[in-house]
């Protein structure tokens, strides 16, 4: 059955259809109806709720219930995600499994309350310190919120790593229908490696630090291996009008949904313009990316930032053809329009560029 | 078919519920439906704004550039967001509290509905009010299925409200009939 919710809610079901049982946070705007639905929720279901005193503890508590083997959640928005950066990488360095959701509000500092992306590169790049990767996943709808915060506790388990939710201000408080189609699990199986009393068993460890020289290395050739495995493994991206176009655009979350409308108004000209939508920015669609830029005449990033995945895009198509940039910062939303005049600016003298505008309504 | 509505009033004055109703109501057709409500600094009081959009195709952004449609319950509101209603679009607005001005290219109806709930004796079915006058210009939906919306959004304790809230939607429906400009 359909039922209407906000982004926030539907991660918070779905982390409980996901048989999430652990979840501590700590409010901040726009991320609070996700914790609000945790504080009723998670007693109808047996589990356990904390409003902890500071993201730093509930980013804590969250490594606690991982290492017992719990399936465990956090959420903030950007200024306590970047507070629990300390956390992730323990929790990256001690392999648990745990999923993390931002909802990215205005930056830099305690910034605004309104939609923005511009954590890509705390996301993808590190965030805390030490050669780490976090898995990240980047919904555009609130069905894909729900489906995304489902597998999120899949994929954790299976490389015991930890995955982001990188949503938006927008994304967080949109309504939209969602239905929850998938199993409602209850009775995971037991983890092999996890702390869970070792009477009558050898005794197991979790932990970060490798204090022997030598040691540490091993230990990081090992995470490397399991990165390049997910990296060959987990790669997700929608690919739009993608054959033929012209331009392609490259956007993900709230940014592509808009992007999706210059596609579709582009739909019936001469002109065509195609989307990639990366839904995993970590790993990122790079190969992908390559392939389609041997065809396109050039892309346009477009971002709720000054410009970080658009780094990403030309890394990934190493020359091969121009790589344009539009966004929009603090707490500022591209409009479809805006979009086609910066697709008419970079072409100048594409006639059939121009078209587009007449389309979008501007003489 | 696509509807782009904004919503807005004073915090408080039943927007958010109004346009949830509307939202449910287009889900229960199968019908695309985005819900976008202002999350900001409002208080009660203060000027809360929603975007809507239903359509019978996928929608891309919820957010609103042009509406096909505006409701607005008070005068801030009314100031504030008349300039994005689109050539031959569609305000609606409560009279009790706003003052308005003949607006070129916009078909204008008018409905005294903050009056019009507290003679049913209770001011905040206003909203409801409107939501009647709305459901008569534009016939989106049916009555049943409104209806069906209102009685899951008042069940359990707010079950006795459900029969002021049957008569306020039908008075909106009425009452605009007459006042139509």
């Amino acid at each position: 059955m359909k039922q209407l919710l906000t982004g926030n809610e539907a991660a918070a079901e779905a982390a409980i259809y996901a048989g999430c049982r652990y979840y501590y946070g700590y409010p901040i705007t726009p991320q609070n109806e996700l914790i609000n639905y945790m504080s009723f929720r998670m007693p109808q279901v047996k589990g356990t709720f904390i409003q902890a005193e500071s993201e730093i503890a509930a980013i804590n508590m969250v490594y606690g219930s991982a290492a017992a083997g719990g399936r465990s959640m956090t959420s903030s928005s950007s200024p306590g995600i970047s507070l629990k950066q300390e956390g992730i990488s323990y929790l990256a360095g001690s392999e648990l499994p745990c999923v993390i959701v931002n909802i990215q509000r205005g930056g830099p500092g305690l910034g605004d309350i309104s939609a923005s992306q511009a954590d890509y590169f705390q996301s993808v790049k590190g965030g805390g310190h030490g050669d780490y990767h976090v898995i990240v996943l980047a919904p555009s709808s609130v069905q894909e919120m729900a489906d995304l915060v489902y597998d999120a506790f899949d994929l954790a388990d299976k490389y015991r790593n930890p995955v982001l939710i990188l949503g938006d201000a927008q994304i967080g408080q949109l309504m939209e229908p969602v239905e929850f189609k998938k199993e409602f699990k209850e009775n995971l199986p037991p983890k092999d490696w996890a702390l869970t009393g070792a009477k009558n068993r050898n005794k197991r460890v979790i932990k970060s630090f490798y204090p022997v020289k030598g040691e540490l290395e091993v230990f990081n050739a090992k995470l490397q291996s399991k990165y390049k495995e997910i990296e060959n493994n987990e790669i997700r991206y929608e690919a739009v009008n993608i054959h033929k176009a012209d331009v392609i655009l490259v956007a993900y979350g709230t940014s592509a949904r808009i992007c999706k409308e210059v596609v579709r108004k582009s739909n019936h000209l001469k002109f065509r313009i195609g989307l990639i939508r990366p839904i995993t920015l970590w790993p990122f669609p790079t190969e992908f990316i390559r392939n389609m830029s041997e065809r396109a005449r050039c892309m346009l990033t477009v971002e709720m930032s000054a410009g970080q995945m658009v780094e990403d895009v030309r890394l990934a198509v190493e020359g091969r053809c121009p790589v344009h940039f539009y966004g929009r910062t603090g707490g500022g939303v591209p409009t479809s329009l805006e979009i086609v005049k910066k697709i008419v600016e970079i072409m100048p003298k594409n006639k059939a560029a121009k078209t587009l505008l007449q389309f979008a309504g501007v003489k | 078919m696509t509807e782009k509505i904004i919503l807005a009033g004073f915090g408080g004055q039943g927007m958010m519920l109004l346009g949830k109703l509307l939202a449910q109501a287009a889900m229960a057709d199968s019908l695309y439906v985005t819900y976008f409500p202002s999350y900001g600094t409002e208080v009660r009081g203060g000027t809360a704004v929603y975007h809507l959009v239903i359509s019978s195709e996928e929608i891309f952004s919820p957010l609103i550039e042009e509406a096909d449609t505006l409701i607005v319950m008070n005068q801030p509101s009314y100031q504030k967001y008349k300039e994005m209603i689109k050539p031959d679009g569609l305000l609606l607005l409560n009279t009790s509290m706003i003052k308005f001005d003949y607006l070129p290219d916009v078909k204008i109806y008018t409905i005294p509905a903050t009056e019009i709930a507290s003679n049913l004796g209770n001011v905040l079915v206003s909203n409801i009010v409107m939501l009647g006058a709305y459901l008569t210009i534009k016939n989106l939906f049916s009555t049943e299925n409104i209806l069906e919306q209102l009685k899951i959004s008042l069940s359990g304790r707010k079950k006795d409200l459900l029969d002021i809230n049957k008569q306020a939607l039908e008075r909106g429906m009425q009452a605009i009939n007459s006042l139509t400009v």
